[in-house]
């Protein structure tokens, strides 16, 4: 079937023949008579770019592979097949008093997405990436071969360019994943509002260690002395004795109401600076400082799953999210983007800084130590100028994007940010050496 | 590729040493150096075009290409695909002529014809089968607001333009479902070599000024627009004028 599949942002979409195999063979098989157009799994298409479409060639469903096949609570794992998605899992999980250790902003993502991305949540700066808590993956390659990869054992190296490799490896078709016990489905949580960045950076560097889970939103449409003001939120696991009583006779319970689905007529050009505005006040006033606050998995990790398609909201045109990480030592940067962004014109409503812990083996692996920030712009006339602007910033203080929400930036600006990028291209290159895995973000980036 | 932001990583232009072309060539080469391939007739013009390139540090690949030879266009196309896909192709051959010999000269007629028309039928099959097999990618045509309302003045030429704007707008709707997009562009009066000695019409503009009219209508995969975007509203109304008051209007 001829699809048009574009990313999360709805930005640059292609056409490709959409193919949903039932069972591994049938992967297997469309694998190995590929052509010269290529292949690429796709799981919930909630990478904001094109990672998961391949204009002119096949496209893997993998989202009806989706049985949790095991779950071993003593040992805390599970294994599962990679269309999971996040929010299955959790469903799964809960009752049991188990817990994905990594949770992405939303939930509606595949355990091969997960993968592919190397996603990481709020907790990165304590409980790494996802890719930290994979303990071993089959991954079906260009050959229509099946390999059991772990983090250490024999093909670790294909295990580490699997994890971040966003799907260019081969086809993650199963994965055996770490999982914590956890006495509540609720969270304690902190909130303070600060008045202005600067305090915004101070306040989230101190005392990060106490937190299990931490980020901030700032407001990127105001300027002058009130610029980069933002609402840090910082929370730990609820223990059973510290939910309110109403709580405890079900404390695994996971509430995830859908308040509605935004429909897919709206025009361009909704959030502009008025409205942008408006909303960035609205959340900044709704979020006073107080602390110890029992929120639910919805309120505190995914409020935005609560509105279905949301990225409808932002029209035809589509949007773009800039995510990049720098090194601590140069906060100066993020200072500069944050000013440079609130002095351009382009409105981003949805920003989210937050610090990072130590990166992992996987060589295209995202998180590094530093600061990570994320902005969501509408596609308008000049941001592409303004996006350049910041990468040139960003590459020269040390720091990278993000490949699953990248969508415009330059092959070279991938292999300064990524320096063990030849090291993964070669172990790609020696599992698919004609390139059968291939995706339209591959063509445009040169990976 | 077209990333998020409209900026294509490779660029084919029919009828490379076009004015509008180049300007177009020169926008898309700005803060970005995707590969161009620059199809036209050998001349010092496209030596020219391709050295101004060149310089930039664009990589820039010249191709043999005349509108009048249909027989040659596969083989022009499959040069301009064979060091990858093309994310925008932009048909920007034309010839204007001289209006009141192209009414009465049988070969001017055909020539205006053979080029606007046929060269256009012929190069937009070829496009299409590639683009369709790529799963992406744009083409933009080039056509004339002199199509949409075919004036006494230079009706030759119109009816080429209308012809080969409607044969584009077709292809849109039958490429829609591939993955690929047609953009008709119509600009008004513009001030180029083409137009020189004639007298410009209201609402003209520059070669830059439809540039940037077709960057931004790929950046937001439109399929139809006006240069300038008041021409729009302007040929609207006079596409409905009845024929008696029609003609009488100031050439």
């Amino acid at each position: 079937m001829l699809a048009r599949l574009s990313g999360w942002g709805r930005t640059a979409p292609t056409v490709a023949r959409l193919v949903s195999p039932r069972d591994f063979e049938g992967v297997a098989d469309i694998v190995k008579k590929s052509r010269e157009r290529g292949v690429i799994a796709r799981g919930l298409g909630r990478s904001y770019g094109d990672p998961a479409q391949n204009a002119g060639g096949v496209v893997l469903d993998m989202t009806s592979f989706d049985r949790i096949r095991r779950v071993d609570a003593d040992e805390g794992l599970v294994d599962v097949e990679a269309g999971v998605s996040l929010d299955a899992l959790m469903r799964a999980l809960l009752p049991l008093g188990l817990w994905p250790p990594v949770l992405p902003g939303t939930r509606q993502v595949t355990v091969g997405g997960a993968i592919a991305a190397d996603v990481h949540g709020k907790g990165h700066h304590v409980a790494g990436s996802f890719g930290d808590h994979v303990r071993s993956l089959d991954l079906l390659t260009a050959d229509g071969s099946v390999r059991t990869l772990t983090p250490d054992g024999e093909g670790s190296a294909l295990f580490w360019a699997t994890v971040g490799g966003m799907g260019l490896t081969g086809v993650v078709l199963r994965a055996t994943l770490r999982v914590v016990p956890v006495e509540t489905s609720y969270f304690v949580v902190d909130t303070e509002r600060v008045a202005d960045l600067d305090e915004l950076l101070e306040r989230q560097s101190a005392d990060d260690d106490r937190y299990a889970e931490s980020v901030s939103w700032f407001d990127a449409t105001a300027t002058g002395p009130r610029l980069g003001r933002g609402v840090l939120t910082r929370a730990n696991h609820a223990r059973l004795d510290e939910l309110p009583k109403k709580l405890r006779h079900a404390p695994l319970a996971f509430d995830a109401p859908r308040l509605f689905t935004v429909p897919d007529r709206l025009p361009s050009g909704l959030l502009n600076r008025v409205t942008g505005r408006a909303f960035s006040e609205l959340w900044y006033r709704k979020s006073p400082t107080r602390s110890g606050r029992v929120q639910n998995i919805t309120q505190f990790l995914h409020p935005l799953d609560v509105i279905g398609e949301w990225n409808r909201g932002y029209g035809p045109r589509g949007f773009l999210q800039y995510q990049f990480a720098v090194p601590f030592a140069a906060v100066d940067v993020v200072r500069e983007v944050v000013g440079r962004i609130s002095a351009s014109g382009h409105v981003s409503a949805l920003n989210v800084l937050k610090r990072f812990g130590p990166g992992n083996r996987a060589p295209l692996s995202f998180p590094m130590p530093g600061w990570t920030l994320c902005v969501d712009l509408p596609v308008r006339p000049g941001l592409g100028r303004l996006c350049d602007e910041l990468d040139d910033l960003v590459l020269g203080a040390g720091g990278r994007h993000y490949l699953a929400k990248e969508s415009r930036t330059t092959a070279e600006a991938v292999r300064r940010g990524y320096p063990r990028f030849e090291e993964w291209r070669a172990v790609r290159a020696s599992v698919d050496p004609d390139g059968v895995f291939v995706s339209d973000m591959s063509r445009r980036l040169n990976l | 590729m077209i990333d998020a932001v409209g900026n294509p990583q490779s660029l084919l232009v029919l009828g490379g040493t076009s004015e509008i072309a180049r300007a177009v060539v020169r926008r898309y080469t700005g803060a970005r150096t995707p590969r161009v391939v620059l199809a036209a007739r050998p001349s010092g013009r496209r030596d020219e075009a391709v050295a101004e390139l060149a310089a930039a540090g664009v990589p820039v690949t010249a191709v043999d290409f005349d509108a009048r030879d249909v027989g040659s266009h596969a083989a022009v196309l499959d040069k301009a695909f064979a060091d990858g896909g093309i994310d925008v192709a932009l048909v920007a051959f034309g010839v204007l002529g001289d209006a009141e010999r192209a009414w009465q000269d049988h070969e001017a007629a055909l020539e205006l014809a053979g080029v606007n028309y046929t060269g256009a039928v012929s190069v937009g099959v070829g496009l299409a089968e590639r683009l369709r097999e790529q799963g992406h990618g744009v083409i933009v045509a080039l056509s004339s607001v002199a199509g949409e309302r075919v004036r006494r003045s230079n009706f030759v030429y119109g009816s080429t333009k209308a012809g080969m704007d409607a044969f584009y707008q077709g292809l849109g709707e039958a490429l829609r479902p591939h993955g690929v997009t047609v953009t008709v562009v119509r600009p008004g009066f513009v001030r180029t070599r083409m137009t020189a000695g004639l007298r410009p019409a209201p609402l003209s503009s520059t070669a830059d000024q439809v540039a940037e009219v077709v960057v931004n209508a790929v950046r937001d995969r439109r399929e139809l627009v006006w240069a300038p975007a008041s021409l729009r509203v302007v040929m609207s109304a006079l596409r409905h004028l009845p024929r008696a008051v029609f003609r009488r209007l100031p050439a």
